[in-house]
């Protein structure tokens, strides 16, 4: 290589090379699914058209119409903060399955403080914001302790911590703050004072869209910074490259274990109260919509870049609320959106598959995919 | 006092073998794919695909054996994907198991959707029946509790003693173990370690299978989405806890089966009590168990084999 070279290749290799497997994880994602839509359809034919008028519905339904757009807009914010905080973790060589959790006990306790203590306007909502946050740090402190200082596998702790989050969420709504008068169980509505802004939007009569959207992409730029930019990032990365070496270097891996969940935390209860906040503005029984599942795929498709994460959760706002679209237009069920993210987290993490059916030819040494801890049980 | 005496009576703890009995499976088929080097968090979602095979081939052939025999293929057919992702592919294996299970969470409500619902739906053909034993039924008390139980939950129970024996008293035991702790050297001496951690996560798929051929053919009658809820990981608890032995994860999985059987008869006991606060515990009790226990894994569980 010669050197006059150098700046273009570079643009290239920093920018553009980075790419081509999310993009090609996606396309052949559409095409599996494709493939599986026309199998179980009555017959292929049936099931061709079904694909076209289905994608086409998700592009028309969710991206193209300004109500469509808002929704995506919507979904995508408490994507953005899940995947970061799934993507903060792996970092620190920790998997957090537990963002669903966070994201449940930030809602709850959020949704307390906003029913019950009564504060001026703003501030009200800034307490409100306050506890939902305690609510996740508190989710994540547990599985982060109990990793750090008893070696018992995050993995297991994330989704039992999952299933208690949604039990006594539930269980705290139809108890305690279940609101009497309607029909559908719920909990009592948030003061008004303790409510999100909503935004308006062209072209869209009661917009959806709120804060939480903006609060979110700033929450990214603040955790790329955190993460990059600052000695306490470093300490994190460190730690996840090489915890051994992290010791030499005066790094304490288990306080960057507890750390790190704890801002995962922090994050996803912030989406889970945000997402009261802004929208429903009650907390119903059933509130978990996979929100810190589908974090994982989006977060690998950043490559845990929290940066790229505001794109990726985009994709799959996208995906979310096209869902609806590919039941309404094509009669195919909203399960097809799991089965996506399931092929798009199984083809960005396994570069190599794409690799090999795209016949990419890549030097060894670049052949690496994405940064994730090899897993042990135990300590 | 008669709550307490009301938790151990022969039909509580018969109910509490009967539902540690997908846990028992699912560290079983967990034990396979482990003990070769191979982690598998992908069990519950084995396990909810075969629930749903069992349930599909029953109603749609109207035979529960078939039924069983969708189980076990369907099982072993996402841990051969797993087993793909994980030995050929080099990915890592957590992530991999995230795949299957997110997968098999999308492909079963597809089809449970395109396939399992009403005008469609032929209906389901019941379940299996409870069998005792001859003889050892009649034992007072243990009896009715190990010897009066569904044919995959007696099965269960002979497949503790034989999977002892197959890993720690026959060859293909102790190449299992070997590729497991060090495949360099099993390597050295001839043992093809791929072939063998293939086979042994396609054999734990098929108890994976097995375990949610227990949900939809012997434990209730049709399948419902996400029906698993969790056991596929408190399986992999109970592995962890009984330190990838048979009889450990037995033991471990007939702990949480009193809970769940405890959790079921306090429901009905104390019904100003809120349901959740019960449901809570397997949960909490697994979050425990993983803390308490100190596992020794399989040393090589995890990291990837590059034949030089």
């Amino acid at each position: 290589m010669n050197e006059s070279q150098a700046p273009k290749s570079s643009f290239r290799e920093r920018f553009l090379r980075p790419l081509v497997v999310p993009v090609l994880a996606i396309l052949t994602s559409l095409i599996v699914v494709a493939i599986i839509i026309i199998i179980t359809a009555e017959n292929p034919l049936i099931g061709l058209e079904k694909v076209g008028t289905g994608y086409w519905g998700i592009i028309d339904g969710a991206l193209l119409s300004p109500r469509g757009l808002v929704n995506t807009l919507v979904a995508t914010a408490p994507l953005i903060l899940t995947g970061i905080a799934v993507a903060i973790p792996f970092h620190a060589g920790l998997f957090n399955i537990g963002a669903e959790g966070q994201f449940m006990i930030g809602a709850l306790l959020g949704t307390v403080v906003g029913i019950y203590i009564d504060l001026p306007p703003v501030i009200h909502i800034i307490v409100t914001i306050l506890a939902g946050i305690t609510g996740g740090v508190i989710w994540g402190l547990i599985p982060g302790v109990l990793r750090a200082w008893l070696g018992s596998h995050e993995v297991i702790n994330t989704i039992m911590l999952n299933f208690i989050a949604i039990a006594l969420t539930n269980m705290i709504i139809r108890n305690y703050i279940k609101d009497p008068n309607p029909s559908t169980v719920q909990s009592l509505p948030l003061l008004e004072t303790a409510q999100l802004a909503r935004i308006p939007f062209p072209g869209v009569a009661s917009s959806r869209l709120h804060l939480g959207f903006f609060i979110a992409v700033l929450v990214a730029i603040a955790a790329w910074y955190f993460l990059y930019k600052t000695t306490w990032g470093f300490s994190l990365r460190t730690t996840g490259l090489n915890p051994d070496a992290a010791k030499y270097a005066g790094i304490r891996p288990k306080w960057q274990y507890v750390l790190s969940f704890m801002i995962a935390g922090g994050i996803a209860g912030l989406a889970g109260i945000m997402e009261v906040q802004g929208l429903p503005r009650v907390l119903p029984v059933g509130f978990n919509a996979g929100y810190g599942f589908t974090a994982i795929a989006v977060s690998l498709l950043a490559l845990n870049n929290p940066l790229a994460v505001i794109p990726a959760a985009l994709i799959f706002g996208l995906l979310t609320v096209g869902g609806d679209y590919l039941q309404i237009r094509a009669g195919l069920s909203v399960h097809i959106v799991s089965i996506f993210r399931a092929l798009i987290l199984l083809f960005v993490a396994a570069p190599e598959i794409v690799r090999y059916i795209y016949r990419i030819k890549v030097k060894p040494e670049e052949a690496e995919g994405v940064p994730i801890p090899r897993t042990r049980w135990g300590s | 006092m008669d709550v307490i005496a009301l938790l151990f009576t022969a039909g509580t703890l018969q109910l509490a073998v009967a539902t540690a009995t997908p846990i028992a499976l699912g560290a079983f088929g967990g034990l396979f794919s482990e003990r070769s080097g191979v982690v598998n968090i992908a069990i519950e979602g084995m396990m909810l695909t075969a629930a749903m095979s069992a349930s599909f081939v029953s109603a749609y052939t109207g035979s529960l054996y078939l039924g069983i025999l969708a189980a076990l293929i369907s099982g072993a057919l996402m841990a051969a994907l797993h087993a793909l992702l994980s030995i050929r592919f080099n990915m890592d294996q957590i992530i991999s198991g995230t795949v299957i299970n997110f997968l098999a969470a999308g492909l079963t409500g597809h089809l449970y959707q395109t396939y399992l619902v009403p005008p469609q739906w032929p209906g389901s053909v019941g379940t299996f029946q409870t069998i005792s034993i001859p003889l050892l039924s009649d034992i007072p008390y243990i009896g009715q509790i190990f010897f009066q139980q569904g044919p995959i939950v007696l099965t269960m129970l002979a497949l503790a003693f034989i999977i002892h024996y197959v890993i720690f008293k026959t060859p293909w035991g102790l190449r299992t173990r070997a590729v497991g702790e060090h495949p360099e050297a099993a390597d050295t001496v001839g043992i093809n370690v791929y072939l063998m951690r293939y086979t042994n996560v396609i054999i734990g798929g098929t108890l994976a299978g097995l375990a949610g051929a227990w949900l939809t053919l012997e434990w209730i009658d049709n399948f419902t989405i996400n029906m698993t809820t969790g056991r596929g990981f408190i399986a992999l608890a109970a592995l962890i806890f009984g330190s990838w032995t048979p009889f450990g994860a037995l033991g471990a999985a007939l702990l949480f089966g009193l809970a769940n059987a405890m959790q079921i008869r306090l429901q009905i006991s104390f019904p100003e009590v809120p349901a959740e606060l019960f449901q809570m515990l397997p949960y909490v009790l697994t979050i425990i168990i993983a803390a308490l226990a100190r596992p020794v894994p399989p040393a090589a569980v995890g990291q990837p084999y590059e034949k030089e």
